[in-house]
C-alpha cells in the first residue's frame, strides 16, 4: 500500500490474568488477546473490524489509540508510535469507545465540547464551523444543554462522536458505535460516517458485530478470532468463503405448500402463511422476490441479513454458538 | 500542537481549563456551594475545638501551650488544604481504573496526572484551608517569637512545603490504587491521619513514630521541625540546627519520588476486558 497509515508488524498483547483456583491458590496465567497481528490501512480508508466476542478487536484499538502498550511487535499510526507519544497523537485521532462516554457525565453537552475546544487548541472559527456542523448533522441542537447522564444511549453516542471530531482528527475510531442504538439512530449515524470518510477522508476503523454497518460503510472487512487475523478483504469475499446466506421471509395470503424457489434458494421453514427462504448472501433478492410475487398471492416481505457471527463461524468452520463461551486452552498459551 | 511545550506547563494549562470548568458549574448553584462552603468550614473545625476543649483541661500538652499547638494546627492544617484542594480527586482514582473509565483520559492529549487532579474540582475543599489559616493567622500573633526576617520567610515557605509534601502523598496514594483498586482507604490513613498527627506536638508521640514521621514520610518537615525553629525548641529526634530550613529540599525529593511512583503505576495500567 502507497501510504500505510496505520501500520502493524506481529503486534501481540498478552495480559496476565491471576485466577483464585482454590483456598489460597493462586494461578498465573497469560490471555494472548492479540496474536503476531499484522496490516495496514491506508489514508482514507475505512476499515470495518469484525470478530466474535473476545477475539481481539478491543485489545487492537487500545493498542492503536496509546491506552494498551503492545506486548511484542511494531505498531505505527502517522509514523508514531502510540504508547510512547500518547498526548501528541491525540490531537490527530477521534476515538468512540461505545461503552462508555469520553464526555463529562455530569456536565451539560456543550460544556464538554468548550472544553475540547480549549483542550485541543482547536482555532476559534474552525471549532465554530465544525460544531455547526456536526450539530447538524448529528441532530444535536436540542441536546447541547442536557446534563450528559440524561441522554439516552444514542443521544450519548451521538454526541460522543461528535465530540471525537471537533478536532478535525485524521483517524476515527469507533469501538461499536451502534450498540444498542434503533434503526433510526443507526441508519443516521452510518449515513453520517459515510459522509465523513467520502468528504473529508478521514481513515475509519470501526468494529461492530452489525453486519449491516459494515455493508453500508467498510469496502474492506478484516476479520479477528482468538487474536488472529483470519481474512482481509472485500465484504463480498467473506460472504463468498463464509458461504453465508440471507433469509427471504414471506408472507402469504393463505397456507399454501411450500414455495418452488430456482434453486439455490429453497424454502428451510413454513410456519401457517408464513415462509422461510434461505438464498447466498452474494446474489440479489430482486430475481427471487420478483419471481415469488409473479407466482404466489403475496402480503409481505423482509429481508434478514446473516448474522455476522454465523457468518463467521461457518467461515472458521465453527460451531455458530460457540463465540461466548470461553476461547479454548490453546488461545492461552503460558510463556 | 503540543511540541516544544513541557509537560509541566501544559498540564497546568489543562489543569486550569478543567478545574475552571467545575468551578463555573458548581457557583451555577450559589446557594447551595455557599451551604457547602459553609459546612465544610464548620465541620473542619471541629477538630480544633477538640484541641481547645483539651487546653481547657490543661495548661501544656507534651510541654507545648495553647498557641504553640495552634501554630502546628495551623501550618499542618493549611498545607493539608492546599494539597487537597489541588489534589484531593487523584483519590477516587481507583473507581475509574476499576470500571475502565479511566481508557478515557488517556486519549485526551494533556497529561492524565492534571486530568485526575481536576477532575470534580471541588472549590467547596477551600473550607479547610481558609479555616486552617484562621488558626495560623492567630497563632502567629499568639506564640512568643522574636520575629526577624528569617523566621517571617520561614513560615510561607513552610506553609508550601508542607502543601507540596501532603500533595506528594495524595498523588502517591492514588497512584497505588493503579494496583489495588480499593486502596483508597489506606490513602487516607496517611493523608487525613497524618495532618491529624501533625496537629499535636512530637513530644507526645513514642519516638519510633516520630521517626517514621520524619525519616520515612517525612511529614514532620510540614510543621514540627519548622515551628520546634520557630519557638525555638529543641527539635524532635535531636535533627541538626538546619534542618528546619531543609523543607524546600524534602518537597523537591517528594514530588520527585511522587511523580516517579506516579508513571510506575500509569504503566502498570492494563485497562479492562469490556
Ligand atoms: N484488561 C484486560 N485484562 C485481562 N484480560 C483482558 C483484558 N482486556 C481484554 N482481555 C482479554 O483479551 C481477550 C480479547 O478481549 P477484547 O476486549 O479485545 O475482545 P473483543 O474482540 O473486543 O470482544 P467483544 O466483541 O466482546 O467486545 C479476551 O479474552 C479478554 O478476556
Ligand atoms: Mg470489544
Amino acid at each position: 500500500m502507497a501510504d500505510a497509515f496505520i501500520e502493524l508488524v506481529d503486534v501481540e498483547k498478552v495480559f496476565e490474568v491471576r485466577r483464585k483456583t482454590g483456598f489460597l491458590r493462586r494461578e498465573r496465567r497469560s490471555v494472548r488477546a492479540v496474536d503476531s497481528l499484522s496490516f495496514t490501512v491506508a489514508r482514507g480508508e475505512m476499515v470495518g473490524y469484525i470478530g466474535p466476542n473476545g477475539a481481539g478487536k478491543s485489545t487492537t484499538i487500545k493498542m492503536l489509540t496509546g491506552i494498551l502498550t503492545p506486548s511484542g511487535g511494531r505498531l505505527r499510526v502517522a509514523g508514531i508510535d502510540p504508547s510512547r507519544e500518547r498526548t501528541r497523537l491525540a490531537h490527530r485521532m477521534g476515538v468512540v469507545l461505545g461503552q462508555r462516554t469520553t464526555l463529562w457525565w455530569d456536565l451539560p453537552l456543550i460544556d464538554s465540547y468548550r472544553l475540547m475546544h480549549r483542550m485541543y487548541r482547536i482555532p476559534d472559527a474552525r471549532y465554530r464551523e465544525n460544531l455547526d456542523r456536526l450539530v447538524e448533522l448529528l441532530g444535536l441542537a436540542d441536546l447541547l444543554d442536557v446534563p450528559v447522564r440524561q441522554l439516552s444511549l444514542g443521544q450519548r453516542m451521538r454526541g460522543d462522536i461528535a465530540a471525537a471530531l471537533l478536532h478535525d482528527p485524521e483517524v476515527l475510531y469507533l469501538d461499536e458505535p451502534t450498540i444498542g442504538l434503533d434503526v433510526m439512530s443507526k441508519a443516521r449515524v452510518r449515513e453520517f460516517l459515510r459522509q465523513l470518510n467520502a468528504e473529508r477522508a478521514t481513515t475509519v476503523l470501526l468494529t461492530t458485530h452489525d453486519l449491516q454497518d459494515i455493508e453500508q460503510l467498510c469496502s474492506r472487512v478484516m476479520v479477528i478470532d482468538r487474536g488472529r487475523l483470519v481474512y482481509d478483504g472485500a465484504l463480498a469475499g467473506l460472504h463468498e468463503v463464509g458461504e453465508s446466506e440471507r433469509t427471504l421471509v414471506v408472507d402469504l395470503e393463505r397456507e399454501l405448500p411450500p414455495i418452488e424457489a430456482p434453486a439455490p434458494a429453497r424454502v428451510v421453514r413454513v410456519e401457517g402463511p408464513r415462509q422461510w427462504l434461505a438464498f447466498p448472501a452474494s446474489e440479489s433478492a430482486a430475481g427471487l422476490v420478483a419471481r415469488i410475487a409473479a407466482e404466489y398471492p403475496l402480503v409481505d416481505l423482509s429481508v434478514r441479513e446473516p448474522d455476522i457471527e454465523a457468518v463467521i463461524a461457518r467461515m472458521l468452520d465453527t460451531p455458530a454458538d460457540t463465540p461466548d463461551s470461553p476461547p479454548d486452552p490453546a488461545g492461552h498459551t503460558v510463556r | 500542537m503540543a511540541w516544544g511545550r513541557s509537560r509541566p506547563v501544559e498540564g497546568l494549562r489543562a489543569y486550569r481549563l478543567i478545574a475552571g470548568m467545575w468551578i463555573r458549574s458548581t457557583l451555577t448553584y450559589r446557594a447551595s456551594f455557599a451551604l457547602t462552603v459553609c459546612g465544610n468550614l464548620l465541620l473542619s473545625g471541629l477538630d480544633f475545638v477538640a484541641i481547645l476543649l483539651m487546653f481547657a483541661q490543661v495548661d501544656a500538652l507534651g510541654g507545648w501551650t495553647l498557641p504553640e499547638v495552634a501554630l502546628l494546627y495551623g501550618l499542618s492544617v493549611t498545607a493539608f488544604g492546599i494539597a487537597q484542594l489541588a489534589f484531593g480527586s487523584v483519590a477516587s482514582l481507583g473507581g475509574r481504573v476499576r470500571d475502565g473509565s479511566f481508557d478515557t483520559l488517556l486519549v485526551r492529549p494533556v497529561p492524565v496526572l492534571a486530568q485526575v487532579a481536576a477532575d470534580r474540582f471541588a472549590l467547596r475543599r477551600l473550607g479547610r484551608g481558609v479555616q486552617g489559616s484562621v488558626v495560623l493567622g492567630w497563632a502567629l500573633v499568639a506564640v512568643d517569637v522574636d520575629w526577624g526576617v528569617v523566621k517571617v520567610l520561614l513560615v510561607p515557605v513552610t506553609v508550601v512545603c508542607g502543601a507540596v509534601i501532603f500533595g506528594s502523598l495524595f498523588v502517591a496514594g492514588g497512584a497505588f490504587q493503579f494496583l489495588a483498586q480499593d486502596a483508597s482507604e489506606v490513602q487516607n490513613a496517611f493523608t487525613y491521619g497524618g495532618t491529624t498527627l501533625l496537629q499535636y506536638p512530637p513530644t507526645v508521640f513514642g519516638r519510633d513514630l516520630v521517626r517514621g514521621v520524619t525519616f520515612v514520610l517525612p511529614l514532620a518537615f510540614a510543621n514540627w521541625v519548622p515551628a520546634a525553629y520557630l519557638l525555638g525548641r529543641p527539635y524532635p529526634l535531636g535533627l541538626p540546627e538546619g534542618a528546619a530550613f531543609a523543607a524546600p529540599l524534602v518537597a523537591v525529593v517528594c514530588a520527585a519520588a511522587a511523580g516517579a511512583v506516579w508513571r510506575a503505576g500509569l504503566r502498570s495500567y492494563r485497562s479492562t476486558g469490556s
